[in-house]
C-alpha cells in the first residue's frame, strides 16, 4: 500500500527553512555599509564638461523627454558660445541616451546616486552646478576610459554562501 | 425550509495587498461563493501609444522598458525586432547570443518574482517570497554590471545591443547558472509537495484547453492548459532555432499547473543560457544606423515569448522619423479577460489566488 | 502586609502561600499584579524573540535599530500606537466598537491565574484547573464577534464570522485531547499534572500532543489557521477599522493567547517546570519559548488553508482521532495501570503513526471535481 501526503512534504518544507537560520543573512546595513555599484551605473546626476561642449544640441535632440535646454550664441571664432545649458534631473529618466549620442563625449552620466533635494527647483541643474568636482563624479557609461578607473562592483553571488 | 440570503458585493479595491498593481474588482458574493466579478481596469494608463507617435524610433526604447518593469529586456527585445522586421536591419551575431543571454536571464528574474508573489498570496508569509528575490538579486547585479541599471534598462538598440559586455560578466553568469539548478530543487523541497499548496492550488481556477485557445491566451497560461504553444518554437525570432530545449506543459489547467510550468521553465532556461555561453562568437555589437533613419512606408507586426505571454508591437510607417501608429498587444490584458470564467463558481479566498496565478503585471494591461 | 519571616528563601516562600501574613488578599494582591507584570514582560520578549526568529528564517537580521539586537523594539511599537489617534467609524455601533477589545483581552489575561510557574507558584491552585482553562478562553470569540459587528465593513464582518466558525468547531477535539492527559494523571489541577509527570506525558501521548498542539493552533488564530487575520486577502480581517490603544489591546491579546498556549502544552505535555540542574522557573520559561519557537517555524513555513478545508479538517480529521486517542487512553490506564513506560511508549508512538497515516488515505483535492 503507498501512503501518500501524510505530512512529509510539510515536514521537509520546515527542514529547509530551519537550515536557513544558520545561514548568515545578506542585508547590508545602509547606512553604514554600503555596496560599490556598477562602474556602468547611470546614477541620479548629469556631468557636463565645459571644455569640449561645442553646443552642438545632438544631447538635446535625442533626450526622450525634452530635458536638456541649450542656448547659444556666435563668437569670433566661427563657434558656438554656449550660453545656457540647463538639465531638469526632475524630468530626467537617466536612459543614457544624451550621454550616447553626444559625439566630443562631453557628458557623463553621474557615479552617485543619492542626490535627492527638499524642493524642486533645485533638481534643475544649470551650468555650474553641472561641472566635475570632488562630489560630482562621472560613471563609466559609454566612456571605456573612465570605466576601467573604477573600482569593482560588488556582487552577491560572491558574497552569498 | 431554505433560509433566505441575498448575495451582496464587495469591492477589492485598487490599493490592496494583494492585487499585483492597481487593479479593482467588484466580486458579487453568496456567502463565500463567487457568482459574479467585474474588473475595472485604468488606474494606470500613461498613454504610452499616444505619446511614442511623437518620438522616434529610437528615443522610444526608455518608453518601452516601463510596460512590464518587470521584463525590461524583453520588452526592448520585441519592439527592437519589430523595427529592424520594418526597416529591413540586420544584427551582427554577437549581438543575437547576447540578446538571447539577456533575455532568458530575464524570463527567470520574472518568474522568480511571478512564483514568489504568487506563493505570498496563498499565505506563506514571505519566506519563499524572500528567497526568490535573493536569488533576483543576483541576477539584477549581472544586469547592473552590463547597462548600468537595475529595472529599466534601455540595452536593446535598433540593430544590436547598446553596450559589449565587460569582461568580469562571464564568470560571474558561469558562477550563477551553476548555482541555478541547485537553488530550484531546494525550492521544489520548500514548497512544491507541500500538502496545504496542493490542498490550495490543485483543480482551483481551471482554465479548459478550448477557452484558452478562444481567448488567444498565450504564456504560461496557455501551456498549462495542455497547448504546447511556444512562439520560440512555433516562429523562431532571432536566433532561438540554434537551442536545444523543451517546452513544459501542464495537463488540467489549474493553478498549480501554472505554477509548475513556471518553475520548469526557469530551468529551460538555464539550459539555453548555458548553450548560448558555449557559442559565444566575437564581434561587434551594434551594425551602423543612420541616427534618425527613414524606414519605407509599411508596417510590421515584430512578436516574441515574453515571461508574461506573446508581446508584440505593431508599427505603421509614414517615411517619417518617427512611428505613424505605435500599437502594444500586451499578453496580461489578454490573459486578464479568462479571468471571470475561471473564478465563478469558487470562493473569495480562491480568487485572490487565481488572480495572482495569471501573473500578470498592471502597466502592461493598462500602458 | 508584613512579612512573618523574612529569613525564608525566595522559594520556600513561594511554595508556602496560605500560610501568608495578611492571609488570603496579600496573596491575591501580590500574585494578581506579578502575574501581570510578568506575563507583559514575557509578551513583549515573545514579540521579540518571533521578529527576530522570523527575521533569520528569512535569510534577514530581524529589527536590530532599536536598542542592541532590537530589544527595545516592542517598546517602540507600543510607543507608536499609543500616539495614533482613536478612530471609530461613523456608523458603525460606538458601546459594542468600545468594548470589544476589552472582551477580548480580559479572557485571555485571566487564564494565567492558575498556571504553575514552579511547585505551588500559583495563584489559585484551583482543582479544576484545566477545565477553567478551557471556559475561559471560548469567551473571546464572542469580543471577536463583537469587533467585526460593530466596524460597519464587510471585510470586517466576513472576518468575524469565520473567526467564530473556526473557533467553535476547535474547541471540542481541544478538550477532548486535553482528557486523556487528565486521565493519567488523575486530577485536573494543573499542579498535580505536573507533579505525576514522572515521565514528559510526550512520549505516552503523542497523538494527544499532535492533536492539542493543531487545535491549539486554529484556536488563536495563528498559522496556518489565520485565515481570520489573512493580510492578502481581508486586509487583517476584523481589526481592520481598529487604531491606538483598542488595535494594541488586540495585538496584545493574540500573544498573550500564544503565551496561554506554549504554557499550557509545557505542563500537560512537557513536564512543567521540571528539570536537572537549573531551577524550575528558568526550566519552565526554557519550554514555554521552545513551544513557541516550533509554533512561528510552522507559521514561517506554511501557507494558510480556507475556511471550508478548515471545518473539514476539524471535524472530519480531528474529531474521530481525538476521539479513538481517548478510547484507547482509557483502555490503557484501566487494564494496564502500572505498566513500565518503556513499553508504552512505543506502542502509543507505533499507534499515533498507524492512525496519521490511515486518516491521510481520506485526503483528497479538487473539491471532488477533478480527479487527482
Amino acid at each position: 500500500m503507498k501512503f501518500e501526503r501524510y505530512g512529509i512534504g510539510i515536514a521537509k518544507g520546515m527542514a529547509l527553512t530551519f537550515k536557513h537560520l544558520f545561514r548568515h543573512p545578506i542585508t547590508t546595513q545602509y547606512p553604514e555599509e554600503r555596496l560599490t555599484v556598477s562602474r556602468r551605473i547611470r546614477g541620479n546626476e548629469l556631468i557636463w564638461d565645459k571644455e569640449r561642449c561645442t553646443g552642438c544640441a545632438t544631447c538635446a535632440k535625442s533626450c526622450p523627454e525634452g530635458c536638456i535646454e541649450i542656448v547659444t550664441s556666435m563668437g569670433e571664432e566661427n563657434n558656438y558660445i554656449v550660453d545656457k545649458f540647463e538639465v531638469d534631473t526632475g524630468h530626467c529618466i537617466f536612459c543614457g541616451l544624451c550621454v550616447e549620442a553626444c559625439p566630443y563625449e562631453a557628458l557623463f552620466m553621474g557615479y552617485a546616486y543619492e542626490r535627492a533635494k527638499y524642493r524642486r527647483q533645485e533638481l534643475v541643474l544649470a551650468k555650474e552646478g553641472l561641472l566635475l568636482s570632488d562630489e560630482r563624479q562621472p560613471s563609466g557609461y559609454g566612456r571605456p576610459k573612465i570605466e576601467a578607473t573604477l573600482p569593482q562592483q560588488t556582487l552577491l553571488i560572491d558574497r552569498d554562501h | 425550509m431554505a433560509l433566505k440570503t441575498e448575495p451582496f458585493v464587495i469591492n477589492i479595491g485598487p490599493q490592496h495587498p494583494s492585487t499585483h498593481g492597481v487593479f479593482r474588482m467588484r466580486l458579487t458574493l453568496d456567502g463565500e461563493v463567487v457568482i459574479d466579478l467585474e474588473p475595472v481596469i485604468g488606474y494606470l494608463h500613461r498613454g504610452i501609444e499616444k505619446l511614442a507617435e511623437g518620438r522616434t524610433y529610437t528615443q522610444n526604447i526608455p518608453f518601452t522598458d516601463r510596460l512590464d518593469y518587470l521584463a525590461s529586456m524583453s520588452n526592448n527585445l520585441a519592439y527592437v525586432l519589430a523595427v529592424e522586421k520594418l526597416a529591413g536591419i540586420s544584427v551582427p551575431e554577437r549581438a543575437e547570443y547576447l540578446r538571447v543571454i539577456m533575455a532568458e536571464l530575464q524570463r527567470i528574474a520574472s518568474h522568480l518574482v511571478g512564483v514568489g508573489c504568487f506563493l505570498n498570496d496563498c499565505g506563506a508569509f514571505f519566506t519563499p517570497l524572500l528567497y526568490m528575490i535573493r536569488e533576483r538579486e543576483k541576477i539584477l547585479d549581472l544586469f547592473d554590471m552590463v547597462c548600468g541599471q537595475r529595472l529599466t534598462y534601455n540595452y536593446m538598440r535598433i540593430g544590436g545591443v547598446s553596450h559589449d559586455i565587460p569582461d568580469e560578466f562571464l564568470p560571474a553568469l558561469d558562477k550563477f547558472v551553476r548555482e541555478m539548478s541547485g537553488f530550484i530543487d531546494e525550492y521544489d523541497q520548500l514548497l512544491a509537495k507541500n500538502e496545504i499548496l496542493l490542498a490550495r492550488t490543485k483543480g482551483v481556477g481551471i482554465l479548459p484547453k478550448e477557452l484558452a485557445i478562444n481567448i488567444s491566451a498565450s504564456g504560461p497560461v496557455l501551456r498549462s492548459s495542455g497547448v504546447k504553444w511556444d512562439i520560440r518554437k512555433a516562429d523562431p525570432y532571432s536566433i532561438y532555432d540554434r537551442f536545444e530545449f523543451e517546452i513544459p506543459t501542464g495537463s488540467v489547467g489549474d493553478a498549480y499547473d501554472r505554477y509548475w510550468v513556471r518553475v520548469q521553465e526557469m530551468r529551460q532556461s538555464v539550459r539555453i543560457i548555458q548553450q548560448a555561453m558555449e557559442q559565444l562568437p566575437s564581434g561587434e555589437v551594434l551594425s551602423e544606423v543612420p541616427h534618425l533613419f527613414h524606414p519605407p512606408v509599411g508596417e510590421a507586426y515584430g512578436h516574441i515569448e515574453a515571461p508574461k505571454g506573446e508581446l508584440g508591437f505593431y508599427l505603421v510607417s509614414d517615411n517619417s522619423i518617427a512611428p505613424y501608429r505605435f500599437h502594444i498587444r500586451a499578453p496580461s490584458l489578454i490573459n486578464l479577460t479568462a479571468l471571470r470564467d475561471m473564478i465563478i463558481g469558487w470562493k473569495l479566498a480562491d480568487a485572490i489566488i487565481v488572480f495572482g496565478s495569471i501573473d500578470i503585471c498592471l502597466a502592461e494591461v493598462d500602458r | 502586609m508584613i512579612i512573618s519571616n523574612p529569613s525564608l528563601s525566595l522559594e520556600r516562600y513561594l511554595q508556602t502561600p496560605l500560610e501568608w501574613a495578611g492571609g488570603f488578599w496579600a496573596h491575591w494582591g501580590v500574585f494578581a499584579v506579578g502575574i501581570v507584570a510578568v506575563v507583559l514582560i514575557l509578551v513583549m520578549a515573545f514579540i521579540w524573540f518571533e521578529r527576530r526568529g522570523l527575521g533569520r528564517f528569512q535569510i534577514r537580521p530581524g529589527p536590530n535599530r532599536c536598542g542592541p539586537f532590537g530589544i527595545l523594539q516592542p517598546i517602540a511599537d507600543a510607543i507608536k500606537i499609543l500616539l495614533k489617534e482613536d478612530i471609530v467609524p461613523a456608523k458603525g455601533d460606538k458601546w459594542v466598537h468600545w468594548l470589544a477589545p476589552v472582551v477580548v483581552f480580559v479572557p485571555a489575561l485571566m487564564i494565567f491565574a492558575v498556571i504553575p510557574f514552579q511547585d505551588k507558584a500559583v495563584l489559585a491552585d484551583l482543582n479544576i484547573g484545566i477545565l477553567y482553562v478551557v471556559a475561559i478562553s471560548s469567551v473571546s470569540v464572542v469580543g471577536v464577534f463583537m469587533a467585526g459587528w460593530s466596524s460597519n465593513n464587510k471585510f470586517s464582518l466576513i472576518g468575524a464570522m469565520r473567526s467564530i466558525a473556526q473557533v467553535v468547531s476547535y474547541e471540542i477535539p481541544l478538550g477532548l485531547a486535553i482528557i486523556g492527559v487528565v486521565m493519567m494523571a488523575g486530577s485536573l489541577s494543573m499542579n498535580e499534572i505536573v507533579n505525576a509527570q514522572t515521565i514528559p506525558f510526550i512520549l505516552l501521548q503523542p497523538l494527544g500532543f499532535l492533536i492539542y498542539f493543531l487545535a491549539a493552533l486554529a484556536e488563536i488564530n495563528r498559522c496556518p489557521f489565520d485565515l481570520l487575520e489573512a493580510e492578502q486577502e481581508l486586509t487583517t480581517g476584523f481589526n481592520v477599522e481598529y487604531s491606538g490603544m483598542k488595535f494594541a489591546l488586540f495585538y496584545l491579546a493574540e500573544y498573550v493567547e500564544v503565551l496561554a498556549v506554549s504554557a499550557i502544552i509545557t505542563i500537560l505535555f512537557l513536564g512543567g517546570w521540571k528539570g536537572p540542574l537549573l531551577p524550575p522557573f528558568l526550566w519552565f520559561l526554557i519550554k514555554v519559548f521552545g513551544v513557541f519557537f516550533l509554533i512561528f517555524w510552522v507559521r514561517s513555513t506554511i501557507p494558510r488553508l480556507r475556511i471550508d478545508q478548515v471545518m473539514a479538517f476539524a471535524w472530519k480529521c480531528l474529531l474521530p482521532l481525538a476521539l479513538l486517542n481517548l478510547f484507547i487512553t482509557g483502555i490503557q490506564v484501566i487494564v494496564w495501570p502500572e505498566a513500565l513506560p518503556w513499553v508504552m511508549i512505543p506502542i502509543n508512538i507505533a499507534i499515533m503513526v498507524i492512525l496519521v497515516l490511515l486518516w491521510s488515505k481520506f485526503f483528497r483535492l479538487g473539491g471532488g471535481r477533478v480527479e487527482v
